[in-house]
C-alpha cells in the first residue's frame, strides 16, 4: 500500500507547506534558503518573517485570508 | 538533579522512600493538591531524567507504580470534570483553527510584550523552564503506539523539534542557551521548587498522556494546540524580550518557535491529527478532550501570574489577545 505524500500541500486560509529543499524569494527579490524538512511559505504576504509563514494570517478579517 | 523539596505530608513520605528505600504511602484523601501533583511529578521524572539521589531501579518498583496509578487518577478525574465536551459543529481538521480561536484564555505573551517587567519574565522562565527543558520529550512517547500515516507524520514534525540532527538547534537545548546568557541556571529542574501547582499539572498532563497509549489521541490533540498558540504569542515574547534587552540567544527561542510553530501548528493539525483520524476515527473525541486541556491549563497558569502581578482590570486586558 501506498500513501500520499506531496511535495506542496495548500492550506486553506494559511500557508503553503513545501517539503525538501528550496530557494523562496520574498517580495524584494531577495531569496531565502529552506531550513527544515517542511517550510511554511506565506501565502497572505502579511507575515512580518516572509517568505515565511509566521501565523499572521489568522488575525486577518476572513476576507483578506488566502484561499 | 536532586529530589526536590518536599510540599506537605505525601512528599514528605514519598522522598524519604525514594532516598531511603522506606515504605511507599498511598496518597490519603485530602491530600493537598500542589503535594499531590509534585508527587506525581517527581514519580514521571523517574521514567524522564531520574535523580542523582534516587537508585534507578526504582522507576519500575511496583510500589511507586501504584501510587502513580493512584495519582494519575486523581489529574484524569480533575482534567475530565473541567472538560466541556468536544465542540459539536465540524470536522476536527476544519474547525480546529476557529475553534483555538474562540477560547478566550489569558494571553502572558502579551503582557511580556508591553508591560512585565524584568523581574516578571525571569519568574517566568525560571517556572516555564520545567516544560521548555524537555520540550517535546513527552510527545516522544506516543510514537510506536501510532498507524504508519500517523507515525511518519509525527515523526516529521518532531525531527524539526531535535534540530533536525543538529544538536545546537534541538529546541530545549535553545531554552537552555537563552536561559544561561540571561544568568539562570539551565540545568534541568532547577526551579522545580517554585513551581506553582498549576505549572506542576501542566507538566504531568503532559506525561500522563505521553505514557498511557490509551491517550494517544489527547497527546496529539494536545500537540496540535500547543503549536496553534505559539507562532503569534512567541513574536509577542521576543519583542517583549527585546524592549527589556534580554540577551540573544533567549530571544532566538522564540524567534525559532515563531517561524517553527507555522509550520507545527500545520503538520500537527493536518497531517498528524487528519492521519491519525483516518486510521482511527473513534478518537476524535480525545483529540479534542487533549486540546482543551492544553489551552485550559495554560490559561490557569497565566491567571495566576497575571494575579499575582496585576490587578483584575489589567488581567482582563490581557483575556483575549493573542
Ligand atoms: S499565510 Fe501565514 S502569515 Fe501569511
Ligand atoms: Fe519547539
Ligand atoms: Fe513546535
Amino acid at each position: 500500500m501506498s500513501f500520499d505524500h506531496p511535495d506542496a500541500i495548500l492550506c486553506p486560509g494559511g500557508p503553503m507547506l513545501i517539503r525538501g529543499n528550496h530557494a523562496v524569494e520574498d517580495p524584494d527579490g531577495v531569496p531565502h534558503g529552506t531550513t527544515r524538512p517542511v517550510s511554511a511559505v506565506c501565502r497572505c504576504l502579511k507575515s512580518s518573517s516572509l517568505p515565511w509563514c509566521d501565523g499572521t494570517h489568522k488575525v486577518l478579517p476572513a476576507d483578506l485570508r488566502p484561499a | 538533579m536532586k529530589i526536590p523539596r518536599p510540599r506537605g505530608a505525601l512528599t514528605e513520605v514519598l522522598f524519604e522512600s525514594l532516598l531511603t528505600g522506606s515504605d511507599v504511602p498511598s496518597a490519603p484523601a485530602g491530600t493537598d493538591d500542589t503535594d499531590a501533583a509534585l508527587a506525581l511529578w517527581v514519580l514521571y521524572e523517574l521514567h524522564h531524567h531520574g535523580f542523582d539521589d534516587v537508585d534507578d531501579e526504582r522507576e519500575w518498583d511496583p510500589d511507586l507504580l501504584r501510587l502513580r496509578a493512584e495519582l494519575e487518577r486523581d489529574l484524569e478525574d480533575r482534567l475530565r470534570e473541567r472538560w466541556t465536551g468536544p465542540p459539536t459543529t465540524g470536522a476536527f481538521t476544519a474547525t480546529f483553527f476557529d475553534w483555538v480561536a474562540e477560547q478566550d484564555g489569558v494571553s502572558l505573551a502579551a503582557h511580556v510584550h508591553r508591560d512585565a517587567d524584568r523581574d516578571q519574565v525571569l519568574e517566568l522562565l525560571r517556572v516555564r523552564s520545567i516544560y521548555h527543558l524537555q520540550e517535546s520529550d513527552p510527545t516522544a512517547w506516543v510514537v510506536p503506539r501510532l498507524g504508519v500515516r500517523s507515525k511518519a507524520a509525527l515523526m516529521e514534525l518532531q525531527y524539526d523539534e531535535y534540530g533536525n540532527g543538529d544538536p545546537n538547534r534541538l529546541h530545549h537545548h535553545l531554552y537552555a542557551l537563552g536561559m544561561e546568557a540571561s544568568g539562570l541556571d539551565a540545568s534541568y529542574g532547577a526551579y522545580i521548587d517554585e513551581a506553582p501547582l498549576e505549572i506542576l499539572e501542566q507538566n504531568n498532563a503532559m506525561s500522563l498522556f505521553g505514557l498511557h497509549r490509551r491517550f494517544r489521541g489527547a497527546a496529539l490533540g494536545h500537540l496540535a494546540a500547543f503549536e496553534a498558540t505559539s507562532s503569534l504569542p512567541s513574536r509577542r515574547m521576543m519583542q517583549g524580550l527585546e524592549r527589556l534587552e534580554f540577551p540573544a540567544e533567549l530571544v532566538d527561542y522564540y524567534a525559532e518557535h515563531v517561524e517553527a510553530d507555522a509550520v507545527h501548528e500545520q503538520l500537527a493539525v493536518r497531517t498528524i491529527c487528519g492521519s491519525l483520524l483516518e486510521e482511527e476515527p473513534q478518537l476524535e473525541e480525545s483529540l479534542w478532550f487533549g486540546a482543551f486541556t492544553c489551552l485550559d491549563l495554560e490559561d490557569r497558569f497565566g491567571r495566576l501570574m497575571l494575579d499575582r502581578w496585576l490587578s483584575a482590570e489589567l488581567t482582563a486586558e490581557c483575556q483575549d489577545v493573542a
